[in-house]
C-alpha cells in the first residue's frame, strides 16, 4: 500500500468538441469496440436471413408467379420485382432492430449515455455517433444483400444499383431518427412490441415489397403511398431497374429527407430531456 | 473552484434545492451530508453541468454551467452514484473509451490506463469483464475512470454506499491520496464516518437547505457535547424514562430504540443513571459524531 503511485493530475485535457461531428468522432472507438463484440451475431441476422427470404419468396414462391412486366413496374421476373423491395425492407428492419431496444439499453439499463454525457460530449454528439453506427449497419447489410442478389441477374442498371445503396442510407435515416426519438424518451420497453407489430410488419407486407400497391384498391393504395417504406421501395426499384421517373424520384428523396430532419429535431429534444434534468 | 449563491432546483412543484450558498476552495475535500432526499444529488448534478439550475448563481472553475457546460465537464471528474460502466466491455476498454470521450490521443489514454489501474488496484483485472467484478471493484473502476482526464475537481456522489467496510477503506485511502495531490474533492454521503474521515469542510443539508456548515470537528463542538451516553431500555420504555434522567445531561434525545444523553463526561452520566436505580439493557459511552449534530439540527437520523 505504501508504494502506490498517485496519478499526476497536472496535465490539461483538450477543449470540448466544437461540432457534433467532432464529438461523434470521439465516440468512434466506443462503437468500434462495441461492434467487435456483436458483429458475429449481426452477420447471421443481417446476411443469412435476407438470403433465406430471397430463396423462399423470390426464387421458390416467385417461380409460381408469372405476370406481365407492365404490371410489375417493368420488372422482367417476379424475383427482379421483389429483390429491390426486399433490399429496402431490409434497410428498414435493420433500423428497427438497432434503434429500439439498444437505445433503451443506453438510457435505461446500462445508462451508457449518462457516462458519455458526464464528459465534454453533448446530446447531439451522442445521437450523431449512434445514428452513424446504425447507418454503418444499414450500409453493410444492404451492400452485402445487393451483392448476394446481383448474380441472379435482377439488377438492370449498374449505376442505378450503386445509387440505390445510398438510397438505403436515406431510407434508413428517415426511419432511424423518429424511432430513435421515440425510443430514447420511453420509460419502459413494452411499446416496442407494438411498433414492431403495428408498424414494421404491416409496412413490410403492404408497402409494395411483395406486390404492386395498385393491387390494394384505391383507398389502401393512397395510404400505402404515404408510408416511408413505399417511398423507399419505389425509389430503389426504379433505380435498379433503370426506369427512373425524375419527378417521382425527387419527391421520394424530399419526403425521406424531411422525415429524417423532423426525426432528428425530435430526437435531440427527447434525449436532451432525458439526460439533462 | 465552486461558488453558488441562492442556488435552487425545482422539478415541477417539487423544490429539491431551495436556495443554498456554497464556496469550495481549491484543494479541499468538501462534503455534502444529509439523508436521502435532502437535495444532495440534485446539487451534484447541477455542479456536474448535467442539470440546469432553476435559480441563483453557480460558477464552476469560474465558468458558467449554463453556457459552458462542456468546457467545465472537460476539466472535472465525475463518479456517479450508479456505476454507468459498460458491463459487456472489459475493465481496460471501459477506461479506454471514456478517455477518448475527452478527446485524448489514443497513446495518451493507453499510458494513463496502466497508471490508473495500478492506482485502484485493478491491474490484474484489466482484461476481466465488468459484469464479473465485485461492487467494490466496480466503484474503484468508476473512480479510475473519473480520473482519466486528470480532473481539477473530482465529484463523487455517495462513493461508498453499498460497499463492505474493507472496500470502503480502500476507497477512502485512494481519495485521501488524491487530495494530497491537490485534487479538489466534492462528495456527498449519508455516512458520518465517511464525512469525518475525508472532509475538511462540509455542509449539512436537509429538505433542500443547508442547516449547518464548517469543519467536522467544529460542527461537533458547536452543536453537540464531547461525549454521549447511549442507554437502551425495554421496548417502548424510552419516552417515559427520559424525564427521569433529563437533569443528568446537557440534553436528552429520545430515539425509538434508545436514549442519548449528551454530556462532557459520559461515564459520570452513566454512573448517575445507575445510582438512580435504573438498569438499562445495554449502555455505552462514545464521542459525539456528526450524526449527533444532524440529530440535533433536524431531529432525525442521517439514514432516514
Amino acid at each position: 500500500m505504501a508504494t502506490v503511485d498517485v496519478p499526476d493530475v497536472s496535465m490539461r485535457t483538450p477543449p470540448a468538441p466544437a461540432t457534433p461531428l467532432g464529438g461523434a468522432l470521439r465516440l468512434l472507438d466506443y462503437w468500434l469496440i462495441a461492434y467487435k463484440r456483436t458483429w458475429k451475431g449481426s452477420v447471421i441476422t443481417s446476411f443469412v436471413t435476407p438470403f433465406l427470404y430471397i430463396l423462399a419468396m423470390g426464387v421458390l414462391l416467385g417461380g409460381f408467379v408469372t405476370s406481365d412486366p407492365s404490371r410489375l413496374d417493368g420488372a422482367t421476373s417476379y424475383l427482379a420485382y421483389v429483390a429491390p423491395g426486399m433490399v429496402a425492407t431490409q434497410a428498414m428492419t435493420t433500423v428497427f432492430g438497432e434503434v429500439t431496444y439498444p437505445v433503451m439499453g443506453m438510457v435505461k439499463w446500462q445508462k451508457i449515455y449518462f457516462s458519455m454525457h458526464a464528459t465534454p460530449l453533448g446530446v447531439k454528439d451522442i445521437i450523431v455517433a449512434h445514428l452513424a453506427f446504425v447507418m454503418f449497419r444499414v450500409l453493410t447489410t444492404c451492400a452485402v444483400f445487393i451483392a448476394i442478389l446481383a448474380p441472379f441477374g435482377v439488377f438492370e442498371s449498374v449505376w442505378g444499383t450503386l445509387v440505390a445503396v445510398l438510397v438505403q442510407l436515406l431510407l434508413g435515416l428517415a426511419f432511424a431518427t423518429p424511432i430513435y426519438a421515440f425510443a430514447c424518451g420511453l420509460e419502459d420497453e413494452s411499446s416496442f412490441s407494438l411498433i414492431f407489430r403495428l408498424g414494421m410488419i404491416p409496412l413490410t407486407l403492404f408497402s409494395g415489397t411483395f406486390f404492386p400497391i395498385s393491387n390494394l384498391g384505391s383507398v389502401m393504395e393512397a395510404i400505402a403511398k404515404v408510408t416511408p417504406l413505399w417511398q423507399g421501395v419505389d425509389l430503389t426499384r426504379m433505380l435498379v431497374l433503370g426506369r427512373v421517373d425524375g419527378s417521382w424520384a425527387v419527391a421520394h428523396v424530399a419526403y425521406l429527407a424531411v422525415l429524417a430532419a423532423l426525426g432528428w429535431w425530435w430526437a435531440v429534444r427527447r434525449l436532451d430531456r432525458r439526460l439533462v434534468q | 473552484m465552486i461558488s453558488a449563491h441562492g442556488l435552487r432546483k425545482s422539478f415541477g412543484d417539487f423544490e429539491a434545492v431551495r436556495g443554498i450558498d456554497v464556496e469550495v476552495r481549491k484543494g479541499v475535500a468538501f462534503g455534502f451530508l444529509g439523508p436521502n432526499g435532502a437535495g444532495k444529488s440534485s446539487t451534484m448534478r447541477m455542479i456536474c453541468c448535467v442539470s440546469p439550475a432553476t435559480g441563483g448563481e453557480l460558477r464552476i472553475l469560474g465558468l458558467d454551467p449554463a453556457t459552458q457546460g462542456p468546457e467545465i465537464r472537460a476539466r472535472i471528474g465525475v463518479c456517479p452514484q450508479e456505476d454507468t460502466l459498460d458491463t459487456e466491455l472489459n475493465v481496460r476498454e471501459n477506461l479506454y473509451v471514456y478517455g477518448r470521450y475527452f478527446g485524448l490521443p489514443r497513446r495518451v489514454v493507453r499510458e494513463r490506463i496502466d497508471e490508473l489501474l495500478d492506482f485502484v488496484q485493478l491491474t490484474e483485472k484489466a482484461e476481466a469483464k465488468v459484469e464479473d467484478l465485485s461492487g467494490g471493484m466496480k466503484r474503484r473502476l468508476t473512480i479510475a475512470r473519473s480520473l482519466v482526464n486528470r480532473p481539477e475537481l473530482l465529484v463523487l456522489d455517495e462513493p461508498t454506499t453499498g460497499l463492505d467496510p474493507q472496500a470502503r477503506h480502500v476507497i477512502w485511502d485512494r481519495l485521501f491520496r488524491l487530495k494530497q495531490q491537490g485534487v479538489t474533492l466534492l462528495l456527498t454521503t449519508h455516512y458520518m464516518d465517511e464525512a469525518e474521515q475525508l472532509c475538511d469542510e462540509l455542509v449539512v443539508m436537509d429538505h433542500g437547505l443547508i442547516v449547518a456548515r464548517g469543519a467536522p470537528l467544529d460542527l461537533i463542538t458547536e452543536h453537540s457535547s464531547r461525549e454521549v451516553a447511549e442507554l437502551r431500555f425495554g421496548v417502548g420504555e424510552h419516552d417515559a424514562l427520559a424525564s427521569k434522567v433529563e437533569d443528568l445531561a446537557e440534553r436528552v434525545e429520545v430515539l425509538p430504540d434508545r436514549l442519548l444523553l449528551y454530556s462532557d463526561d459520559g461515564e459520570a452520566v452513566l454512573e448517575a443513571v445507575h445510582n438512580r436505580g435504573l438498569r438499562p439493557v445495554a449502555s455505552l459511552v462514545r464521542r459525539s459524531t456528526l450524526e449527533d449534530v444532524f440529530l440535533r439540527l433536524t431531529g432525525r437520523t442521517l439514514v432516514d
